[in-house]
């Protein structure tokens, strides 16, 4: 029963990220039909930033605002620099300019601070509280839980509630119509691509600690964060986040039950499940699709 | 030159390869209906979408409102005047009629005059008040052509296009739409160039009417003229 308690909390907090991460994904598909292949890079980019200024300042929160800022630079400059000039034509042209971003990426990293595993400061205890006996949540799971709360209900309202988010709905479901309207799509996409990377930051803020910080230290949570996002329907938000939840848990009791070993292999076993059973997603019904 | 809301000079444009418009002079004078008539083909479209900024003319002027509009970005031409619901009306249909006319107004800083608009659109569709909740997937035709066109109002719009109003909706809903556009015209000074293949129903209510024939202006008269002619209707309208 401990055990099963264990991988369920565990199971959660990292599909939690997931949910974070498959989120980020989804905001940028949702605006430009691409799938932000270089999102793993550009989240472990902004890890490094909030590395050098935890390093520097030795505030862990300093340097995960650091961070949350890189991320939203690095959204533009690849937006501006590179996805920008891709044309539309084929949607493969995106997906090479995309992973070839993401080699850049992590091939800079690599050669700035080197290719070694590196601690990630932790800003809370990753002591599990007991109760009777029974250890369940530890104060950095509760942590993880909130940021990832605090995102989705922030961007959830950000897209109801606000105007800017009220364009990007329009620019995402009919760019023209939204060129019509006065909607500077052209910004409304930088944005999105801006706000998708801090997400993703964030993401990589609550991921590394349970790891270690190199350069292609998110490869294997984008994997993960995409097929949550594909199991979603790459076009709902709550899909990705209900996707992300699901996967963590799926995850978690395929690695304590059947070995950590099968972690990578049950992703893609289920991805491509996923993708044979229902290829838009499981969530993937016009009601879901409303943010 | 003054009274013309909207001049166009020499306007060439059109997609990859071929030019669909050929040296277009056209004007619209302030306070009036102007339609656009012609076969399929000739480019009526084509010239709403080079005059709104979504396609870039090739050559030519487009001034309104004595400001030069061509080769801007659509948004830009948005915002200096111009209001364009295309074929079909545009209707998001994903998001609520609230949401669509929200947006009309959006770009604008002025936010009492934007809800003091929305409030005159919904007198004049009283329908939308009610569905303002619903999604725009969920309205008939006659509704979302009702919402393109109000929402396209919440922006006071100097110039209003409009591509086939009338298309799929029953002629006495379009009999309706096109009563409406002369009532705004009359009362409120908007000026219109509309673009209908409903020839009756768009000689009906315009001032003048432009032949276009294979991307060239062949004939521009007055609306009464264009039905009292027979010869005219014969040989470009086809009725």
């Amino acid at each position: 029963m401990d055990r099963f308690i264990f991988l369920t909390v565990d199971g959660l907090s990292h599909g939690a990220i997931y949910a974070a991460f498959a989120l980020a994904l989804v905001l940028i598909w949702r605006g430009t039909r691409v799938v932000n292949f270089a999102q793993g890079a550009m989240a472990v980019a902004a890890g490094y930033i909030a590395f050098s200024v935890t390093r520097a300042t030795g505030s862990y929160w300093l340097g995960a605002i650091a961070a949350v800022g890189a991320g939203l630079v690095l959204g533009v400059l690849v937006e501006r620099g590179a996805m920008k000039w891709v044309g539309h034509t084929n949607p493969l042209t995106a997906i090479v300019v995309a992973l070839g971003s993401a080699l850049v990426i992590e091939a800079v990293l690599g050669m700035v601070y080197g290719v070694n595993n590196r601690p990630f400061p932790v800003p809370f205890s990753q002591t599990k509280f007991t109760v009777r006996g029974h250890p369940l949540f530890s104060p950095y799971d509760l942590f993880v839980f909130g940021v990832v709360a605090a995102v989705l209900i922030g961007i959830g309202l950000l897209f109801t509630r606000t105007p800017i988010g009220l364009r990007m709905r329009a620019a995402a479901f009919a760019p023209e119509t939204a060129r019509l309207l006065g909607v500077n799509t052209a910004r409304v996409l930088t944005l999105g691509w801006a706000l998708a990377s801090a997400v993703g930051a964030i993401a990589s803020l609550l991921i590394l600690p349970t790891g270690f910080l190199n350069p292609t230290a998110m490869d294997l949570v984008f994997v993960s964060a995409f097929t949550a996002a594909v199991i979603g329907g790459l076009d709902s938000p709550a899909g990705a986040v209900v996707g992300g939840l699901g996967l963590g848990l799926v995850l978690s009791y395929a690695s304590g039950y059947l070995g950590s070993d099968i972690t990578s292999i049950a992703v893609l076993v289920l991805l491509v499940l996923v993708l044979l059973v229902r290829p838009n997603g499981v969530f993937s019904s016009t009601a879901v699709r409303r943010v | 030159m003054t009274g013309h809301l909207l001049e166009v000079r020499g306007l060439t444009a059109g997609y990859a390869g071929a030019a669909v418009l050929h040296e277009v002079d056209l004007d619209v004078p302030s306070g009036t209906i102007v339609a656009v008539l012609g076969a399929n083909g000739a480019g009526k479209t084509t010239l709403l979408r080079t005059i709104s900024g979504l396609l870039k003319p090739r050559a030519g002027t487009v001034r309104l409102d004595g400001a030069e509009i061509g080769g801007l970005a659509v948004e830009k031409i948005v915002h200096a005047g111009l209001a364009h619901v295309p074929e079909g009306g545009g209707v998001i249909t994903e998001l609520t009629v609230a949401d669509n006319l929200r947006l009309g107004g959006l770009w604008r800083r002025d936010v009492a005059d934007t809800a003091a608009a929305t409030d005159e659109v919904f007198q004049l569709f009283p329908i939308l008040r009610d569905r303002r909740k619903m999604l725009g997937q969920q309205l008939s035709g006659g509704e979302r052509q009702m919402l393109a066109i109000g929402r396209a109002l919440v922006a006071r719009p100097k110039l209003l296009l409009l591509d086939e109003p009338s298309l799929g909706l029953a002629p006495r809903i379009t009999t309706q739409i096109m009563e409406l556009l002369r009532r705004l015209c009359d009362e409120h000074g908007l000026t219109v160039l509309l673009v209908e293949q409903n020839v009756r129903a768009a000689l009906a209510v315009a001032h003048h009417g432009v032949i276009l024939g294979l991307g060239r202006i062949a004939r521009t008269t007055t609306a009464s003229e264009l039905l009292g002619d027979d010869a005219l209707r014969h040989a470009y309208l086809g009725f």
